[in-house]
């Protein structure tokens, strides 16, 4: 393959994205103000408003109280709070250890990101009940099995709202009537649905909900951890009254006040961005479908993130899919195992039930508010160069020939 | 912020993943006189390598192949495939992914394993050639070794738990269930493990 001038397309907003230009604007104003929040005089009341602010609008724009957001340090930050409050061995302060000693049991999925995953393994190994609920070929919660798994000692639940690999949204709302109705709290990761679908705590019933800054074009470092007031909470981070004693450390106000910008531009762009975005899938969907042999699309057909797309290519492996396509400027992830470093591919793909070589020949094209139809257009013609020449190196096409 | 970022891998790799040598196409017609197929789409690697002998000099004059697998594999296939030709069948034989990764300039850690199907793969082709010229007693084929009696566990299952990761007894026992039965086995195995990991991880 030839390589032409090059041109950047980047497909890979699941991962991170880039800043909005008013975030930067925001941001750059912003790092005039140097107080400290907690400080009392004039320099320190000038950043406690931006933070204050940024909660507001934080707040307003998930339904919730300003009291009820708590700024942490990234989304696995939040997750990994929340997770990790049934580790608390008390305080005599603490309302989870009481809560705790009744309720052992945490409930999970398969498909949750390695934050959650991990913090719930390390749990386990502790002596905590952990039940992982399966998913079904579209990637949604399994949900006769969760209402099986859920008993009266069942603590916490968290189910992820929107999955970063295949994009498949889960039903919330019906998920934490289920789980409340058996007196358990509930949590749910919205990293990759904040800003993406409109979202409402109160309507959803969620006791906890953890997101990002820099998924909707924030700045990185930075994330929100929405706690239902009157929600049992023992701090992750402690040795501070900063947040209200639920999270220690000096608060990050440039971070703080990127993310408020952050959700101000998501308020406006939203909703117009996510039906542009769905015409461009339906369009690199066709385009692939009709260019491309053996290929299979992941995730659910319709509730889905509307700029994600997962598919599968027989006989192509991930990995070399996604570093030919790099040479060509267009910027994907792969579920394969190789470009993980493990040997196991994407946990998500095989919580799906479909077969190792799909997963392994695997991958993610996440759009955002940058990308453009000449984008997609650009990636799927180069999309079926590369698969014809990784499928030409491959050993699928002598394998069909003689069996 | 104005130097390119680096690639993954070494330019050698690159080159080779990007600019694959000797691949087989499928519409030539390749009369191979020896044929090995190694790995499995499953586990995320498969390779084909075919050979041409000179029957007198008993050298490979050709060495194709086909890669399944990420561009580790493919580059290690496609310089493997440069190696081998000039060789002498039992000089061939004796190329190790040891060679293969030095020929490209060195392979991440992790990717070792990507490195160790195609040196197997030639063998199995030269294998094979001995076999159809009417040598079967020359072909070597690897021999495996039940280790683990219990739970018929061999010595090639260990050295892929060490390419795969295992460094120690616990992982290689997380990998394979070696010795959980009677564990009988465990200092047999952990020779091999020592073995097998200054086979291929020992710093030169």
């Amino acid at each position: 393959m030839k390589q032409e001038k090059k041109r950047r397309v980047y497909l890979d907003h699941n991962a991170t994205t880039p800043l909005h230009p008013e975030v930067k604007k925001a941001l750059r104003e912003a790092m005039e103000v140097f107080g400290n929040p907690s400080s009392l005089h004039e320099f320190g009341r000038q950043a406690r408003a931006l933070v204050e602010k940024s909660r507001e609008t934080v707040a307003s724009f998930i339904g919730a109280c300003p009291g009820e957001i708590v700024f942490v340090g990234s989304g696995s930050e939040a997750n990994n709070a929340v997770i990790n409050l049934f580790s608390c061995q008390g305080f005599p302060s603490c309302e989870v250890p009481t809560m705790k000693a009744h309720r052992k049991e945490i409930v999970t999925t398969k498909i949750e990101h390695p934050c959650v995953l991990e913090s719930a393994a390390c749990l386990q190994e502790k002596g905590t009940t952990v039940k992982y609920i399966g998913v079904d070929k579209y990637g949604k919660v399994d949900i006769p099995q969760l209402e099986k798994a859920l008993t009266d000692n069942t603590g916490l639940v968290s189910v992820m709202f929107a999955n970063n690999e295949i994009g498949t949204i889960q039903d919330i709302k019906e998920i934490s009537k289920i789980v409340r109705g058996r007196g358990a709290l509930f949590h749910t990761d919205a990293v990759q649905a904040v800003g993406k679908i409109p979202i409402d705590v109160e309507e959803l019933g969620v006791d906890y909900l953890s997101f990002s800054a820099h998924k909707i074009y924030g700045p990185k470092g930075v994330g929100a951890l929405y706690i239902r007031s009157g929600a049992p909470f023992c701090p992750f981070i402690r040795g501070g009254h900063q947040e209200k004693g639920r999270r220690a450390g000096t608060e990050n106000t440039l971070g703080i006040f990127g993310l408020g910008k952050a959700v101000e531009m998501r308020k406006k762009e939203m909703a117009g961005e996510s039906r542009r975005l769905s015409m461009f899938k339906k369009h690199l969907k066709n385009c692939i479908e009709k260019n491309i042999p053996n290929i299979q699309f992941n995730g659910h057909p319709i509730d889905s993130l509307p700029g994600t797309l997962n598919l599968s290519f027989g006989g192509a492996e991930g990995e070399a899919i996604l570093l030919y396509l790099d040479t060509q400027g267009i910027c994907v992830s792969t579920g394969s195992a190789c470009a993980s470093g493990s040997l196991d591919p994407s946990h998500v793909l095989m919580a799906t039930g479909i077969p190792q070589e799909r997963a392994h020949g695997s991958i993610r094209i996440s759009m955002g508010r940058d990308t453009t139809k000449q984008d997609i257009d650009y990636a799927a013609e180069k999309l079926i160069q590369v698969i014809k020449r990784v499928r030409q190196i491959s050993t699928i096409s002598t394998k069909a020939k003689h069996g | 912020m104005d130097k390119k970022p680096e690639w993954l891998y070494t330019d050698k790799v690159k080159d080779h993943f990007l600019h694959p040598r000797n691949l087989l196409l499928d519409e030539e017609s390749f009369e191979a006189d020896g044929q090995g197929v190694i790995g499995n789409i499953k586990c995320g690697d498969e390779m084909i390598v075919v050979i041409k002998v000179d029957k007198v000099k008993e050298t490979i004059t050709e060495c194709k192949w086909k890669t399944y697998g990420c561009a580790s594999a493919i580059a290690s296939t496609s310089v493997l495939s440069e190696l081998a030709v000039g060789k002498t069948l039992s000089q061939a034989y004796q190329l190790s992914s040891h060679d293969i990764a030095k020929a490209l300039g060195g392979l991440p850690e992790h990717k070792i394993h990507c490195s160790v199907l195609g040196d197997k793969a030639l063998r199995a082709a030269i294998d094979d050639y001995y076999v159809r010229s009417g040598m079967p007693d020359k072909a070597k084929q690897e021999k495996e070794h039940i280790i683990c009696q219990c739970l018929g566990i061999t010595d090639r299952e260990i050295e892929n738990a060490v390419l795969e990761g295992a460094r120690n007894y616990y992982q290689l026992q997380e990998r394979t269930k070696i010795g959980t039965v009677c564990g009988k086995c465990k200092d047999k195995s952990l020779r091999l493990l020592e073995e097998y990991k200054s086979k291929y991880f020992k710093k030169a």
